[in-house]
């Protein structure tokens, strides 16, 4: 009668660490889900995962189309520069609009058995992470197409990355908190990812748009993040120190935030769901 | 493994959900209302080991609620619930199904959210399968499955567990005859395996008959607690 209750509603641990160890216990749950994700979304078509590929290929080309001409001079190989953009792009929107819409439209499994409640968000990122290896190969494809030479600078990629899920992730969290108790965060989110796109340097390069908007550039979270999966692409140059700096804390602080936020909310889900 | 839960107390309270904008129109009025629903409301209670426990009441009385909140769904507004031993729910059966993978995906999937390891649910998919009788079906697409064969596969996975604690909300009756009859026992063989036991029902018969007492649930309070002999006859006598 003294031993330890397995489950005990009281127990008094910080929030983000039970939310973490939750996700440890369940990573199986996790793992379906992110595998599950991409099946159900192609099961009936013809092209199957395919349409991973195809989908920032095909905007990649309709882009270059509208904008090379304008930007030869000042971007070598445009469509690589794109494609870059577009990859980093998908994984920060992809995720945390489906984190938030399968949270809020999908989340009554939430009321119906116990989950970890950031499942949807790590699931989301978990299948972004994959479809941003799957991307690569169109990216490889392209650069070898154009005689873009491949830069050992490469190994650097998957601190990006990194860097980026962490983004994304608290991002995720953050955004799917919110449009719990709001859903027309839900709606806004949409708009607000389409004016993001285009406030990002990735249709353009960043240096038309003068040098005293190119600093304020530094304030957008994704630019750096983005500059360093590109640069190593593009230039074969390892970014500078400032960025790197910026990039960690634009990964690290977001996380934290989101997560913390996410945790003490976590268990109202349930109700308003 | 001793087992109990004790409930100390606790309430759920709903709020009423309002968009940014009529949120932000009273919270600039200084008037934010909150519709306040309880579900429960000072429900203690205390199951031993062992003991099988039966829960009715009216629809809407927050039988479900209870157990969801034992599951560990539902953080109680107020109060404490602690359960010892490893409790597996049959509640809302079938939670997570995919209608466009198969029955065998399904079934893997379930058992992971149900709290097991891929590893142990694709083990113990083939007796899932053989006690709903859906082998020849296990590879097809769930959409293709009428909605009893969903049901039992449910229950088949579901029920294919070795808990110290179960909880059942009004799931014995899917399927045909025969497949109810089987189910019955499969609950029948956890009784006697002295697996502790809350059951949710209005089938006055089986509580009469499985259970050693019964908590009568009337508008999220615990109106009586006792041997079915008492607790019964009072509740069937209450006007509907």
């Amino acid at each position: 009668m003294s031993a330890m209750p397995s489950y005990d509603s009281d127990a008094r641990r910080s929030p983000m660490l039970r939310e973490l160890l939750d996700l440890v216990r369940y990573r199986d749950v996790v793992r379906l889900f992110i595998a599950n994700l991409n099946k159900t979304r192609y099961k009936r078509s013809v092209l199957g995962v395919g349409w991973t590929l195809l989908n920032p290929l095909l905007n990649m080309a309709v882009l270059t189309v509208a904008f090379s001409r304008i930007f030869r001079f000042s971007v070598e190989h445009y469509p690589v520069y794109v494609l870059c953009g577009l990859i980093c792009w998908n994984l920060f929107s992809q995720t945390t609009v489906h984190a938030m819409n399968s949270l809020v439209w999908g989340g009554s499994i939430l009321r119906r058995v116990y989950l970890p409640r950031s499942i949807f968000a790590v699931s989301a990122v978990g299948n972004g992470l994959v479809n941003l290896g799957l991307a690569l190969i169109p990216l490889v494809i392209i650069m070898a197409v154009l005689g873009h030479p491949f830069h050992a600078t490469w190994w650097f990629l998957p601190i990006a990355t990194l860097l980026l899920a962490m983004f994304s992730l608290g991002m995720a969290l953050l955004v799917s908190t919110v449009a719990i108790f709001f859903v027309d965060v839900a709606e806004m989110y949409g708009i607000v990812i389409q004016a993001w796109f285009f406030l990002t340097p990735i249709v353009y390069p960043k240096e038309i748009l003068g040098p005293r908007l190119a600093w304020c550039m530094n304030l957008n979270p994704m630019y750096n993040l983005l500059e360093l999966f590109r640069t190593p692409i593009v230039t074969g140059a390892i970014p500078g120190v400032h960025t790197i700096l910026a990039g960690v804390t634009s990964a690290v602080v977001p996380l934290l935030l989101g997560w913390w936020v996410f945790a003490r909310k976590a268990d109202e889900f349930a109700y308003r769901i | 493994m001793r087992l109990e839960d004790v409930s100390v107390r606790f309430r759920l309270p709903r709020e009423r959900i309002l968009s940014f904008k009529e949120y932000a129109i009273h919270w600039l009025r200084r008037r934010i209302r909150y519709e306040d629903f309880w579900a429960l409301r000072g429900v203690s209670l205390e199951v031993g080991h062992g003991e099988v426990f039966g829960i009715i009441g009216a629809n809407g009385a927050g039988k479900s609620t209870l157990l969801k909140v034992l599951a560990g769904v539902f953080r109680p507004t107020e109060g404490r619930v602690r359960v010892w031993g490893k409790l597996a729910p049959l509640i809302d059966l079938g939670a997570g199904f995919e209608h466009e993978l198969t029955g065998r995906e399904n079934a893997v999937m379930n058992g992971t959210i149900l709290g097991y390891s891929k590893a142990e649910s694709e083990a113990r998919l083939a007796r899932s399968v053989a006690f709903a009788e859906l082998e020849e079906f296990i590879d097809a697409p769930l959409r293709t499955y009428s909605s009893g064969m969903i049901a039992r596969l449910a229950f088949a996975v579901a029920t294919d567990v070795e808990p110290d604690v179960l909880i059942v909300d009004e799931v014995l009756s899917v399927g045909d005859a025969a497949f109810q009859k089987k189910s019955f026992e499969r609950i029948q063989a956890f009784r006697t395996q002295g697996v502790t036991i809350l059951l949710v029902s209005h089938d006055m018969a089986a509580i009469s008959s499985m259970c050693n007492r019964v908590a009568w649930l009337d508008h999220g309070r615990v109106r009586e607690v006792g041997p079915p002999s008492e607790v019964l006859p009072r509740y069937q006598q209450t006007p509907a």
